[in-house]
């Protein structure tokens, strides 16, 4: 059944407390701590950071903390620019990349950061994107041809069929959409998820690709794709302003068509 | 915890693509364009009948193409319906055997319904 309280050993409890001692502009952040090292139940620690001496974004704050205040603290990051997609993460309610996410713009006087929602937490704000990242193996995300490559020159596409991927290729697979789908996380096992359907209609829809009928086979499935069910949290929560529930319309609608 | 050595990958790809469920989305989208239609229909028909006597009721669903129209009302809602809770059920029921036999039970009982409602609509239009 879909579950609706957390299991005994995932209920959350109260954490520590590290207040700025001495600073005068001070925002703070509540961080969901879970550790697999003590068999102790999760927490929230709240930590009060100067925001005179930190940067802008909440990731910011994030490494402040862990520079300065708790270095076991643990999270994600690479790129601080929002091309990675390792900082994602759900940031006062909603969620996003912590890169991309300004301090001012947290709504709630205290922000609260948790790990995605629905995964299995390795450490802190760390997810496990394993099963993720294997649906994404899935549908084969590379170019797939019958006729041979040009001996001379690289595959040509028209500059309209380019256009086409726009809004599709940005996608940096932070899973922040999938993550955030209520039907990915009640059948995550078997349906793939916005993050992925997107993918798989960025290969579909690409003209030099030749094998969309097999990728429509593979796709058209109660569970994979019919999931579905527009609920468009995917396309609220991209922190790149893509739409994923557009990509599995599309998709849907190809599946039609081709029935005649 | 249970030990699963599979590859990650094997479990993604599970048991492959059925290759359905585009037939259960299109018909679920075209009942429910039919059923627009039927419900106003349905709904102007009965508000006519307000504070009617029983004759007029009667007198008014025996005409054939009344009789049609509420035979396919009620096909078409029992056939949306069914397809709705089939979606329901298979997002929320986890337990195999609950899942299956809710499954079963409730197009069980939507075909009863469904005759019933018909053998209804067809003893009145046939003044039985």
């Amino acid at each position: 059944m879909a579950e609706f309280t957390l299991p005994k050993n995932s209920k959350i409890q109260a954490g520590k407390h590290f207040p700025a001692k001495g600073a005068k502009n001070v925002r703070t952040f509540k961080i969901y701590r879970w550790t697999p090292d003590d068999g102790q139940n999760p927490r929230t620690d709240t930590f009060e950071v100067d925001l005179d001496t930190c940067g802008p974004m909440v990731l910011d704050a994030l490494l402040k903390i862990k520079n300065e205040i708790d270095s076991t603290l643990t999270l994600r990051r690479s790129c601080r620019e929002g091309i990675c997609g390792s900082c994602a993460m759900n940031i006062d309610g909603t969620n996003t990349l912590a890169c991309t996410k300004a301090i001012a713009d947290c709504g709630t006087k205290t922000v609260n950061i948790y790990p995605l929602p629905h995964m299995p937490v390795v450490k802190d704000l760390v997810p496990d994107l394993t099963h993720f990242y294997a649906q994404f193996a899935s549908i084969k995300p590379w170019m797939r041809t019958q006729s041979p490559a040009p001996a001379d020159k690289e595959r040509l596409q028209s500059p309209e069929d380019r256009k086409k991927l726009d809004g599709l290729y940005e996608c940096i697979l932070c899973a922040c959409c999938s993550t955030s789908c209520p039907s990915y996380w009640w059948n995550g096992d078997r349906y793939l998820g916005p993050a992925i359907l997107l993918q798989a209609y960025r290969w579909i829809v690409d003209s030099r690709d030749e094998d969309t009928g097999n990728r429509l086979d593979d796709l058209e499935d109660p569970f994979k794709l019919y999931r579905c069910h527009t609920i468009m949290n995917c396309a609220r929560t991209c922190p790149k302003g893509l739409n994923p529930a557009k990509a599995i319309a599309e998709i849907k609608k190809l599946i039609v068509q081709r029935r005649g | 915890m249970k030990t699963d050595l599979r590859h990650p990958l094997a479990r993604a790809r599970g048991l492959g693509s059925a290759k359905d469920g585009a037939g259960h989305w299109m018909l679920q989208r075209v009942t429910a364009v039919a059923l627009v239609f039927l419900t106003v229909w349905l709904l102007c028909t009965v508000l006519s009948l307000l504070h009617a006597d029983y004759a007029t009721a009667r007198a008014t669903l025996m005409k054939p193409w009344n009789a049609v129209l509420l035979i396919a009302f009620v096909l078409t809602m029992f056939r949306h319906a069914v397809l709705g809770l089939q979606v329901v059920i298979e997002d929320y029921v986890h337990t195999r055997w609950v899942e299956v036999t809710s499954l079963v039970v409730i197009k069980f009982i939507a075909v009863l319904a469904a005759l019933t409602g018909v053998l209804a609509v067809v003893r009145v239009a046939l003044g039985s």
